[in-house]
């Protein structure tokens, strides 16, 4: 493997955590917007309590994907920075409002009116924010920078229904009430149909409309990615129905690396299909080792304090004194 | 970008700056057990919170922001100051991981934990702060590579992290955070114990006063000597800029140290001048030249008169924030009460401090104009060619309106409700089974 392959799957593994982590904290903005019935506040409680901890760990994959992305291959970035300018200045906005409603509504939350103002602005974009990423996405598939064709929509819509049902499933194991965790087991069920339907409307149109990137998921990579996810998907179905809800997690993570691994899987060696080659876009060797040689020592600093982070608020049942 | 900027810069400071107010006021509680240190370490920290968050969302837009207006700029140095910001990320990451520690752990942690979760938000907040200050510090100097044809080759980007002014911009950047969150913060204790509008937690608001004073009072003479030594350096390799701070246009011995004046094409007028001052300090003898604008091309001139009125104005305040720091530490070290007028000039120095920043940053990026990086790319070429640029920057200024209106109007409510009444009733956690 050449130095600029392995930049490629830094890049590629920053963007899997992010979809898996930052997915579940925008799923949880959008049950938080959909919150419904009876316990419409507890199920809010709980996600407040679930994403608050490691939103903002989670958030820094994907400047850590952008920053890798510009410094090992520049010309891509640059490209993909004036052509998707539109859909990323779009999720940008969406990012930069969820962020900012969530803390500002946890902090008003005795102010009924600004607290629910930015619990909605909160739940809006936490929508927006994955659907213009996917499009995003699907926009580098078709080769054409096409964010408004039909295929790219839809993988924005396919990445909404992917992170509601990473965060429904996540929600489960989040609280102790039996209630509460029916509500959000009922909400992964759904989700996960969701995402069975979403994802079928991406490849059907790709079938018809991006036939370059339909014949390479067809690759023997690609297949076997997809094939994978999709048993995963069917996994996470009958653990969720089970009662499995940490299996469950385990199932729905792996199932976002396999949709991730089948999307570049279909495009390697292209970086950028039809424009930019992984070999052809990277910088130059030299900056390519000193970036490996910084992760890897910023691996042994943040791989401890991230695993300290999620023993701590993920794995611990309860507080230490009580409040 | 420039608005984004500005915009970022101030919570970024905070960013780096609170932390250590926090973790001083936490300090002095684990250690005396006064409830005041405790209340006020809460209180801190749900500003830091708040700005925290503020800050994160607002660098994204930065980093986006990179890409989406500058893709020229990126396509030309990615390669080369990448791997300050890749590191960048990585203190980034910590200091977000420990954010998460530090403000939901408060029951979830012993005490002293607790406590020491603080360190690593502080020092990866000012490790930050370096680290993209090396960038700025390459588009000064841009070095790390050779131009062969209008083609960048040979690139090192070890090289080009440790560009020449990468220590002393990096530690003029840091100082800066904290001389601003200093005085911020002692600001807001200071117009509380005027207004006499927290009598029922008064020892909480005079402690916050003396931890951020000392702070303040640390940081700016620092600066200072940051600051001298940065104009020195300037002097030596970025006359352009340097000849503009100063508003210097003939090249000359003695030269005269001008503050304010009317900035005019080829001469500077009705400023107040320190004859010989300018040729001292850059190398010690009142008889050394110093580069005038004269001899640098006209396309090469940033903003002259922004340029210069920014560096009288950040100069200026600073002096009069170090002058308050000295007021106060007189008073501090003879126990005595703080008397109304220096609270009411510890009050104005917060607002003061910011001037001081923005200024200071006004000088960096205007004195480098009219390039993006020094000698390699100027601006108006580097920025995108994408449509609908100014739609785009209208929508981003008016969200950081409504940001920071809405950050103001947070942190007013938390500073005015006393700590045991803000305590709410956690939720019931989320047990794992």
């Amino acid at each position: 493997m050449t130095a600029a392959y392995a930049a490629a799957a830094v890049v590629v593994a920053a963007l899997t955590l992010y979809a898996i982590f930052g997915g579940a904290d925008f799923g949880g903005g959008v049950w938080d917007l959909f919150a419904t019935g009876p316990r419409r506040r507890a199920q809010r409680d709980t996600i407040t309590h679930a994403i608050g901890p490691v939103w903002e760990s989670n958030h820094v994959w994907l400047i850590f994907a952008w920053v890798a992305l510009f410094t090992c291959f520049p010309p891509a970035y640059a490209d993909v920075g004036t052509y998707l300018n539109a859909p990323l200045t779009l999720a940008l906005l969406g990012i930069v409002l969820r962020g900012a409603a969530f803390v500002f509504r946890n902090y008003a939350s005795d102010d009924p009116t600004m607290a629910r103002t930015w619990s909605f602005v909160f739940g809006a974009s936490s929508i927006i924010a994955p659907f213009f990423l996917g499009d995003a996405i699907g926009a580098i598939a078709t080769g054409r920078y096409a964010w408004t064709s039909p295929f790219a929509l839809s993988v924005g819509l396919f990445n909404v229904a992917l992170c509601a049902q990473v965060a429904a499933v996540f929600l489960i194991a989040e609280t102790d009430d039996p209630s509460l965790r029916e509500d959000f087991r009922r909400r992964a069920i759904r989700a996960t149909i969701a995402v069975w339907i979403a994802g079928l409307i991406p490849a059907a149109l790709a079938r018809y409309a991006e036939p370059a990137f339909f014949s390479a998921l067809t690759g023997s990579i690609a297949r076997l990615a997809i094939a994978i996810a999709v048993v995963l998907g069917i996994g996470v179905m009958l653990l969720v129905v089970r009662n499995r809800e940490m299996l469950a997690r385990v199932a729905v993570g792996a199932e976002v690396v396999a949709v991730l691994a089948g999307w570049f899987g279909a495009q390697a060696p292209q970086f950028v299909p039809a424009h930019w080659a992984i070999e052809i876009a990277a910088a130059p060797s030299t900056t390519l080792s000193a970036f490996l040689i910084a992760v890897a020592c910023g691996a042994v600093v943040l791989i401890p304090s991230l695993l300290y982070l999620f023993a701590i608020f993920k794995i611990r049942s309860r507080p230490h004194n009580s409040v | 970008m420039g608005t984004s900027l500005a915009f970022h810069i101030v919570f970024a400071a905070l960013g780096v700056g609170l932390p250590l107010l926090v973790f001083v006021a936490e300090g002095v509680w684990l250690r005396t057990k006064r409830r005041a240190y405790y209340d006020l370490a809460r209180t801190w920290s749900k500003g830091m919170a708040i700005l925290f968050a503020v800050g994160a969302v607002s660098g994204t837009i930065l980093s986006f922001e990179l890409g989406l207006l500058w893709p020229t700029f990126m396509r030309y140095a990615g390669a080369l100051i990448g791997l300050p910001f890749s590191l960048e990320g990585f203190a980034f990451f910590v200091e977000a991981i420990f954010i998460g520690v530090y403000l939901y752990g408060w029951d979830r942690l012993s005490p002293r934990a607790h406590w020491l979760s603080a360190i690593p938000i502080a020092l990866s907040g000012a490790l930050s702060a370096g680290f993209v200050t090396m960038v700025n510090a390459w588009m000064n100097i841009p070095s790390g590579f050779r131009l062969v044809n209008g083609k960048i080759v040979d690139v090192d980007p070890i090289a080009a992290m440790f560009s020449p002014p990468w220590l002393v911009e990096g530690v003029h950047a840091a100082l800066a955070a904290y001389v601003m969150t200093g005085f911020g913060a002692a600001a807001v204790c200071a117009f509380a114990l005027l207004r006499r509008s927290a009598q029922d937690r008064i020892d909480q608001v005079r402690a916050g006063l003396t931890i951020a004073m000392i702070v303040a009072a640390i940081a700016i003479p620092l600066q200072f000597i940051a600051g001298d030594t940065i104009a020195r350096f300037d002097a030596e390799h970025e006359p352009a800029k340097f000849a503009s701070l100063e508003a210097l246009w003939k090249t000359q011995r003695h030269a005269p140290i001008t503050i304010g004046g009317i900035v005019g094409r080829g001469e500077t007028r009705y400023g107040i001048e320190i004859p010989g001052a300018l040729s001292w300090l850059v190398s010690f003898d009142p008889n050394s030249e110093v580069t005038g604008l004269d001899r640098i091309a006209p396309t090469g001139y940033p903003p002259i008169a922004t340029v210069h009125y920014s560096f009288d104005t950040m100069v200026g305040s600073a002096t009069l924030l170090l002058l308050v720091a000295f007021a106060w530490f007189v008073f501090a070290l003879r126990k005595r009460d703080l008397p109304r007028r220096l609270l009411a000039a510890i009050a104005f120095s917060g607002p003061l401090s910011l001037v001081t920043l923005e200024a200071g940053w006004f000088v960096t990026e205007f004195g480098r104009q009219p390039w993006i990086a020094r000698g390699l790319l100027r601006t108006g070429d580097a920025a995108t060619i994408a449509p609908g640029i100014a739609v785009q920057l209208y929508v981003f200024s008016c969200v950081y309106v409504i940001l920071a209106a809405t950050c103001w109007w947070l942190l007013r409510r938390v500073g005015r409700k006393p700590q045991a009444a803000a305590r709410k009733p956690l939720a019931p956690k989320a047990a794992t089974p």
